[in-house]
């Protein structure tokens, strides 16, 4: 019963734990960032699904309409989506310039070449 | 006339600096546009706290769209003073950034520098002149991408690596920020600041505002280094350039805690239910926590630029200590602290990186009587470190005093005897410095002997002097923040 009616939420907690155990169980880079971005995600759910009204119109004044969908929700996530999508091509772009670096973007392989690089100074 | 305008000129300014650096693709151009923009930045906020300390707290409304609805720039004490903080710190670490970056960046990604510097020092601003919740969560964005990029231009290739990491945990941080305000909008229908501090008054139900609170203390937590949540600083600010570590040390950190202020003071404040006190014995915890383990983390570094980000987190430490006692000497020990600290740290790691561009390195075993061959830096370093322990006469006693105060306020002698027991690690790893560099025989070759430039020993001495200066001049760092936690307080009372 509370499932059917918060489904939007199941969904949110749902997104927003997997992305975090992603980011934290994977090694990889890229599967990181990918993590990063489901854990996102969720927060535009968390966001856009109160402001929808069921029955509600769009937000223009008439007099044959009573209730109104909030719209401002959709606008801040409009900017969450631009900050994302800066964040992911920033941390792709590093990633491509540790894989110059170190010949890699697995996490462990990249400690280990910094144990080996302490260890030999 | 312009005078009504200086909240959106003061984030403005620098904001328009940042492309117009990129369109030009000058370097020597691009770091006059940057001096000039963080100058004029620190015109403007003087201006600013001098005319919120005139005529209280400014609220500007962005596009004539009154406040809620339209974007609300409000500035009070506490922002004001926050604002002069960061723009002092830029203002004195671009005369100095023209040296240093002209020889730890590759000839072409000089201007690409100062345009990224421009965009942080704007996301900073940002932060501190903004009275809605969302505009400052793309204020923390801009500065934190920004933040990113700077590090990973570090010389050696673990700035990458600590560049992503602090990538993944500072938008980790964010996000947990904005869940926080969403959980807030659904509570209020409002992002203003103020409006909603005065809707949250009429709130049933506690529980959404505890997870509201926790996402955002979490959020934050993470972007100003709380205390266990500050594996991505001692990396990022050990590989980062040393201007870019000099300017973040002293700014990012301190604007993060005033937004942690800012939300438990002014927006949870109000709320009929006792969150703050729960808020204030966990950050109590954590604080301690952080002072204690990280000073002693701090004294075992071989690296001296490792050493003192450690000292960072334990002073972050101190910080929200201050807050978490609650009395007003202990909110203005830590407001005081945020810009005492600043400072401090800023003179600090200028001069380490006047000692990285000549000894090649700020290992402490490569500094070995370094005193002999730079003595102006050394003795910078000395000052400035007798500022970071608190003695008498330095800035850094300042806090020292009110933090004491506070702790015996609360009647906990414990709490009294920690800090200056703490402060004690603090002499020690600042004697190691004085130890290697003065009394140690200096090494056989040095790349390049010799005293720092001007260029770059002028601004970190202004920095130093600073330290030395607020320790006697107290009406700025202990009466503007007196002024700041009286309008703390009020809200909380209300």
């Amino acid at each position: 019963m509370k499932l059917a009616t918060h489904y939007a939420y199941a969904v949110t907690i749902f997104l927003m734990v997997a992305g975090m155990f992603i980011i934290i169980a994977r090694g990889n880079l890229i599967k990181k960032l990918i993590g990063l971005g489901i854990f996102q995600t969720s927060v535009y759910l968390l966001y856009v699904a109160p402001g929808k009204l069921i029955g509600g119109t769009a937000p223009i004044i008439d007099p044959a309409f009573e209730v109104y969908s909030n719209p401002l929700p959709h606008v801040l996530i409009l900017t969450a989506i631009v900050v994302g999508v800066a964040t992911l091509a920033l941390g792709l772009a590093i990633a491509v310039r540790i894989r110059e670096a170190y010949g890699t973007i697995e996490e462990d392989e990249i400690l280990a070449a910094e144990l080996a690089a302490v260890r030999e100074s | 006339m312009i005078a009504d305008h200086l909240p959106i000129l003061q984030v403005v300014v620098p904001l328009l600096a940042g492309p117009a650096i990129v369109l030009l693709r000058h370097r020597q151009i691009a770091w006059g546009i940057a001096t000039l923009a963080s100058w004029a930045a620190l015109a403007i906020s003087i201006g600013i706290a001098l005319q919120v300390a005139d005529s209280g707290t400014i609220s500007y409304a962005i596009g004539n769209w009154p406040p809620p609805w339209g974007i609300e720039y409000r500035i009070d004490a506490l922002g004001a003073f926050v604002l002069v903080l960061v723009s002092l710190v830029g203002a004195v670490a671009m005369p100095y950034a023209r040296t240093s970056i002209a020889a730890e960046l590759p000839l072409e990604q000089e201007y690409l520098f100062y345009a990224l510097y421009c965009l942080c020092f704007t996301g900073l601003l940002g932060m501190a002149a903004t009275g809605d919740a969302f505009n400052l969560f793309v204020f923390m964005e801009i500065s934190s991408l920004a933040t990113y990029v700077l590090i990973a231009l570090g010389r050696r290739r673990q700035a990458l690596a600590s560049a992503f990491q602090y990538l993944l945990m500072g938008t980790i941080g964010a996000t947990f920020y904005v869940i926080g305000v969403g959980l807030l909008y659904l509570m209020t229908g409002t992002l203003n600041l103020a409006d909603m501090a005065a809707r949250l008054g009429q709130v049933a139900d506690p529980r959404p505002l505890v997870a509201a609170l926790s996402f955002i203390t979490v959020g934050v937590g993470l972007k100003l280094a709380m205390f266990p949540l500050h594996q991505w600083l001692p990396n990022a600010y050990t590989y980062a350039p040393s201007v870019v570590t000099a300017f973040v040390a002293a700014t990012a950190t301190k604007v993060a805690i005033y937004v942690l202020i800012r939300f438990s003071y002014s927006i949870f404040g109000p709320t009929p239910f006792p969150l703050l006190v729960h808020f204030n014995d966990l950050l109590l915890v954590v604080s301690i926590l952080a002072i204690v383990s990280m000073s002693l983390v701090a004294l075992f570094q071989e690296d001296f630029k490792r050493m003192l980000a450690y000292s960072s987190v334990a002073q972050v430490g101190y910080i929200l200590l201050g807050v978490s006692l609650a009395n007003t000497s202990g909110l203005t020990a830590a407001v005081s602290h945020l810009f005492n600290h600043g400072i401090t740290k800023g003179a600090l790691f200028l001069l380490v990186g006047a000692l990285a561009l000549r000894a090649g390195s700020t290992r402490l075993a490569d500094l070995s009587g370094i005193a002999a061959r730079m003595p102006v830096t050394s003795f910078g370093i000395v000052l400035a470190g007798l500022s970071l322990i608190g003695v008498p006469g330095t800035a850094g006693f300042i806090t020292k005093w009110y933090l004491v105060r506070a702790a015996l306020e609360r009647g906990s002698w414990g709490l009294a005897a920690l800090i200056v027991a703490t402060s004690l690690i603090a002499v020690a790893y600042v004697w190691r410095f004085v130890e290697v560099a003065y009394l140690r025989a200096p090494a056989p070759d040095l790349p390049r002997p010799g005293e720092a430039p001007l260029s770059m020993l002028v601004p970190a001495w202004l920095l130093v002097a600073a330290c030395i200066w607020f320790g006697f001049e107290t009406s700025f760092n202990v009466g503007y923040a007196a002024q700041a936690v009286q309008q703390l307080m009020a809200q909380v009372a209300r």
